[in-house]
């Protein structure tokens, strides 16, 4: 598991501007027969077959080969990629979730998500932001203009910021799962430590 | 005010609510396939812990499961995760159904049909289509692999409850339409994020008239707009589906069940956050034109056209249309057809195998298209050689093929090869889904066998 502890994430962005961006892009299904979770493998996996073509031959057009967005992801490059409406729909697989942490990618952007990638997504340290569909297309068009725009994801005070037109938004987050990303803590451990809770339900609970 | 019977089911699952953060919810039935448990597995021996309640999971393999024979997994690794489920289970005390036996399937088809999938119960398993088992009145929901972790570790899983909607659909369907065009229907009208956060319910006469192969065909798809949960009342027909199935309570244990089960419905003065009621006369028999299965039209319609749309919109469909190599304004009714494919979680049951029957008996298979027929498990090629089916394909140029996920994920020899139109029963017409560079056309088993026959998509009504 790649935990993270989550604070202030400053960084310029990789703008994928294809809505709907379902998880079969995200890793085409024959990468989900890894029965390992090799973050090396999955990065390499991310958008696959938008990356290359047929022959493996990178595809200059796609943003992600562009020299402005090829480089990858390291502290305060390309940690964030902001995402087209309703990304993630599709296929539950975690793999995508793996292959954008895998990638390096620490926030995607977006003004919808579907809500089973959305959960993988959070599961796997990478943070998710609900963003205006006003302010993700302003997000798009200053990385347009300057591929250098830098945003701030402040998980704390739950801001995300766009330093080029200084405009700010404030994003959603349960203060349970805000607690665990700014902890690094995962569901798996505080579920562990609930059995007594878990034991005393299955006694009262109507058999089905 | 009353409580829908989505609330009625969550609720009597809550185990706690954690302040400002979500419920944990406890699961009654985790279904586990090879592709989305290895690494759920390996959690658990690197915690040093055990599946909490082995008794609660069931596991199969089916997404790599070839269709032409079983014996052996010719890549070797879909042959590893194939194998690698079966030591999980082994070493983690968990019912297996291993590939080549009866008991084997698609996991939502072999849940339902097995009994184990009653409603009442919360069902998750790693897979988006999970939503199926929603048709016998279960709360179920697919899930990512940390979540299959943290259900094989504690049988619960922290969820956040979503919203609810309740689909109404009124009225008879006309002749040659079935849920699975309903489905595509709903999904055209809502697109493919429209019940996003949301939990579904579906009602109405249609629904209720609908045989549960149908429902579950319906509840499959709800993914397909973004609801997590396609969630449909248990009355006699459900009941009816389930008495006698191998896992489903028996005798005195079935009449509680029975009396329990009738209390799952909506109130009546239950309120939706959103409701919507669609008339079962409008409907069609459907197709998907784009690469996502909300972009689809009635049989007989045109692609839409892009004068009146945007710039993004046009690009956007473009981008689509270039892919499936259609034109704004086509009418798809007499393509040329490569492939077609009835099977997957969608439309893999007998229901699907007799409509399809029904449309090839006495005609024969076009010599210019590549048919596979795949069952969704065993219980389903046995009911089909019982009920003499596949004399009635065989003779029609059909071979039945072995229970698999088949040609609906690429992930088993049943691909699409690059450039190649499918017409397909299955539920995603993503780029590349069935193979990569493959087209693909989402239709119910009646428009597949039609185009079967002729070679070309193909109205049933009118064959």
């Amino acid at each position: 598991m790649m935990k993270q502890k989550f604070n202030i994430i400053k960084s310029t962005c990789i703008p994928v501007a294809i809505d709907n961006c379902n998880t079969d892009l995200i890793i085409p299904a024959r990468y989900l027969a890894s029965t390992t979770r090799d973050p090396k493998f999955f990065g390499d996996a991310f958008m696959h077959d938008l990356r290359y073509d047929a022959n493996g031959n990178a595809v200059p057009d796609f943003v992600m080969n562009k020299p402005d967005f090829s480089e990858a992801p390291h502290e305060g490059v390309h940690e964030i990629i902001v995402g087209g409406q309703n990304w993630g729909s599709g296929s539950s697989r975690e793999h995508a979730a793996w292959a954008i942490a895998g990638y390096g990618v620490r926030v995607v952007i977006s003004s919808s998500f579907a809500d089973i990638h959305r959960n993988n997504l959070l599961n796997c340290f990478v943070l998710p932001v609900v963003v205006s569909r006003e302010f993700q297309q302003e997000l798009f068009a200053s990385i347009e203009k300057n591929p250098q725009t830098i945003v701030t994801v402040d998980v704390p005070n739950q801001t995300v910021t766009n330093e080029v037109t200084g405009h700010s938004e404030k994003f959603e987050i349960n203060s349970y799962k805000k607690h665990c990303l700014v902890n690094a803590l995962d569901d798996i451990d505080y579920l562990l430590t609930q059995t007594d809770k878990i034991e005393a339900y299955e006694k009262s609970a109507v058999k089905c | 005010m009353g409580k829908t019977l989505f609330d009625k089911i969550w609720d009597s699952h809550v185990v706690q609510v954690i302040p400002d953060g979500p419920t944990q919810l406890y699961i009654d039935r985790l279904y586990a396939h090879e592709v989305t448990s290895p690494q759920a597995f390996d959690t658990l021996r690197d915690k040093g812990i055990r599946v909490f309640r082995p008794d609660h999971v069931v596991a199969m393999p089916d997404h790599n499961t070839p269709s032409d024979q079983q014996e052996v997994i010719n890549d070797p690794i879909g042959r590893k995760q194939v194998e690698t489920l079966k030591a999980n289970c082994e070493e983690f005390g968990i019912k297996h159904f291993a590939m080549g036996t009866k008991d084997n399937g698609i996991i939502h088809v072999v849940g339902p049909e097995k009994g184990l999938s009653l409603p009442g119960m919360t069902i998750v398993c790693g897979d988006s289509h999970t939503s199926t088992h929603g048709a016998v009145g279960a709360l179920a929901m697919g899930i990512g692999t940390s979540e299959v972790a943290e259900v094989l570790a504690s049988q619960c899983i922290l969820q956040s409850k979503p919203k609810s909607m309740r689909i109404n659909v009124e009225g008879k369907l006309q002749q040659g339409v079935t849920a699975k065009d309903v489905a595509l229907y709903i999904m055209a009208q809502m697109t493919t994020s429209g019940a996003t956060g949301y939990a579904v319910e579906y009602a109405g006469s249609t629904i209720r008239n609908m045989s549960m192969e149908g429902r579950l065909t319906l509840s499959n798809l709800s993914i397909e707009m973004g609801s997590r949960a396609g969630i449909i009342a248990p009355d006699e027909t459900t009941f009816a589906y389930l008495k006698g199935r191998e896992y489903a309570p028996k005798g005195a244990d079935w009449d509680k069940a029975v009396s329990y089960w009738k209390t799952l419905r909506s109130d009546d003065d239950a309120i939706f956050d959103k409701e919507i009621t669609y008339s079962a006369e409008d409907i069609k028999p459907r197709i998907t034109y784009g690469t996502n299965p909300g972009a689809g039209i009635a049989i007989d319609g045109t692609i839409p056209n892009i004068d009146n749309l945007d710039a993004k919109e046009k690009a956007q469909l473009m981008v689509q249309l270039d892919y499936m190599q259609f034109k704004p304004g086509q009418k798809l009714e007499g393509t040329p057809v490569d492939y077609c494919f009835l099977g997957a979680c969608t439309n893999g049951r007998i229901e699907d195998f007799r409509a399809f029957a029904s449309i090839v008996k006495g005609k024969k298979k076009s010599p210019n298209v590549v048919a596979w027929l795949v069952p969704g498990s065993w219980l389903v090629r046995k009911q089909i050689i019982d009920e003499g089916i596949d004399k009635i394909l065989e003779e029609a140029g059909f071979e039945l093929r072995l229970p698999s996920c088949s040609s609906c994920l690429a992930m088993n020899p049943d691909k699409v090869p690059a450039g190649k139109l499918a017409i397909s029963t299955s539920n995603r017409n993503f780029v590349g889904r069935q193979g990569p560079g493959a087209r693909t056309v989402l239709a119910s088993p009646l428009v597949v066998a039609a185009s079967a026959i002729t070679g070309v998509i193909t109205d049933p009504r009118k064959l």
